[in-house]
């Protein structure tokens, strides 16, 4: 199964090195939200409280804009009905959730560097701790806009129902997400976000559970 | 038929006595209600506000067990009466959302301030408004069921963080919250006893209701499958 689940995400890989159509498009999408931001700000100097908040928002709408690609290509080449000859639908769920873990990695990680070099406000007091929430939050990003996009793929309207049906779901890692980077603006200690970093790990858990035991269902309709 | 003669005496005694019946300081009369400071007058809405909220958990609950049911069996009758319980659900929300809005002006100063429960009860509208949307995007039965149950399953899961969790790390005005020192999100039994039996009538009385309504809601959502099916074949 890991080996399998491995060569589908190699597959979606190179397929993606090939057109780069999901890279470009979020790399557009970061340059085009962040400078929205940066626009409407103007000259206004903007609190710390706000830039944590604003940096989630950035996340949240790139996250929606690139993350659907993974089982609406399929649908849209064709393809999904051979993936469901040749591998059982845990397997693909794998395959699909490394591929979309690497690229909310790569994307949140380009997301803060612009962002810490654009606001001069967002300064990292407890690095750790933002290193931790981020990795949290990006997994359980990943994970629930995947089982989402699965859905997605599979009830015809497109783009416009993704964010709609993604924004409840999200909401308690995007509110925790929040409350953990102003933590660490703040350069609160390890101990005290303690109790709101075992929220977002039990978030993921829980999450991974689920999708794993409903994604049977979402592949065979 | 005695029953619902039942239930219109009962709704309607819950709602004269919760409207009419004065509070006074030290209450003697069997009509009168206890003064509770810091409610004052604001304490009458609790006898619409609770078992709307209450109803909206039950609605939804039901939603959810009838869609995992529809994902074990495949009964598209269990999708429909998810379904109804869902639009049930809604109007209940929506006006839990509303009564709690109301009764925020009078109690904490202003209709909406991102208390921890006004965020899970906004949650809450938009999953189901998203849990319709979705709804309405499929056109075939079979599908639109089984990603319907899918959604709401997946939304429960959520349910948890919203309603045991965020109001216990968030600060917040609701009873529940963080810095809050009484029972919890349940009524603190401050009330007297014609109060509390006035209380639970209309919890009961709003549950039959409920029942009822649903029951009316998918048996007409079945038959109008039925007769689209004879229609079809006719």
């Amino acid at each position: 199964m890991n080996s399998k689940s491995y060569s589908l995400f190699l597959k979606d890989f190179k397929s993606e090195l090939r057109t780069r159509y999901a890279i470009n498009a979020l790399a557009m999408f970061i340059i085009v939200a962040i400078s929205v931001i940066l626009f409407s700000v103007g000259q206004e100097k903007i609190s710390k409280n706000l830039t944590g908040g604003l940096f989630w928002v950035v996340i949240f709408f790139t996250a929606m804009s690139g993350l659907s690609r993974a089982f609406v290509s399929e649908e849209e080449r064709g393809t999904a009905l051979t993936l469901q000859l040749i591998a059982a639908p845990s397997t693909v769920f794998s395959g699909k959730l490394i591929f979309n873990i690497i690229l909310v990695f790569a994307m949140n990680t380009v997301i803060a560097i612009l962002y810490s070099a654009m606001f001069e406000a967002f300064i990292i007091k407890n690095f750790v701790l933002f290193l931790a929430s981020f990795v949290l939050g990006n997994i359980g990003l990943a994970i629930s806009s995947t089982i989402i996009a699965a859905i997605i793929a599979k009830a015809g309207a497109k783009g416009t129902l993704y964010p709609v049906l993604s924004f409840p779901i999200l909401l308690p890692l995007i509110l925790t997400s929040v409350q953990l980077t102003l933590f660490a603006i703040d350069g609160t200690s390890f101990e005290r976000a303690k109790f709101e970093l075992a929220i977002v790990v039990s978030y993921d858990i829980i999450m991974l559970t689920a999708s794993y035991m409903l994604f049977d269902f979402i592949w065979k309709e | 038929m005695i029953w619902k003669i039942f239930l219109f005496l009962l709704l309607a005694f819950v709602s004269v006595a919760g409207i009419a019946f004065p509070i006074v300081e030290n209450p003697i009369k069997w009509y009168e209600f206890p003064l509770i400071p810091g409610l004052e007058e604001n304490a009458k809405i609790i006898f619409f506000h609770v078992p709307t909220a209450w109803l909206t958990v039950i609605a939804f609950l039901m939603s959810t067990i009838f869609s995992f049911k529809y994902l074990r069996k495949k009964n598209l009758d269990d999708d429909i009466k998810s379904y109804a319980a869902a639009q049930l659900g809604m109007i209940f929300c929506i006006l839990a959302t509303v009564t709690g809005a109301v009764w925020a002006k009078f109690a904490w100063g202003s209709f909406w301030s991102w208390d921890p429960r006004q965020t899970s009860i906004f949650a809450l509208l938009l999953i189901y408004g998203a849990w319709f949307a979705l709804r309405s995007s499929i056109e075939s039965e079979e599908r639109r069921a089984t990603l319907s149950s899918v959604y709401s399953m997946i939304a429960f899961v959520t349910v948890p963080f919203f309603i045991f969790i965020m109001p216990r790390i968030m600060k917040g005005l609701h009873p529940g919250s963080a810095d809050d020192t009484n029972t919890g999100p349940v009524v603190d039994f401050k009330m007297n006893g014609n109060m509390l039996l006035i209380f639970f009538l209309s919890l009961i009385g709003f549950t039959i209701l409920f029942f009822w309504m649903w029951q009316v809601g998918y048996k007409s959502l079945l038959l109008r499958e039925k007769l689209n099916k004879q229609l079809i074949r006719g």
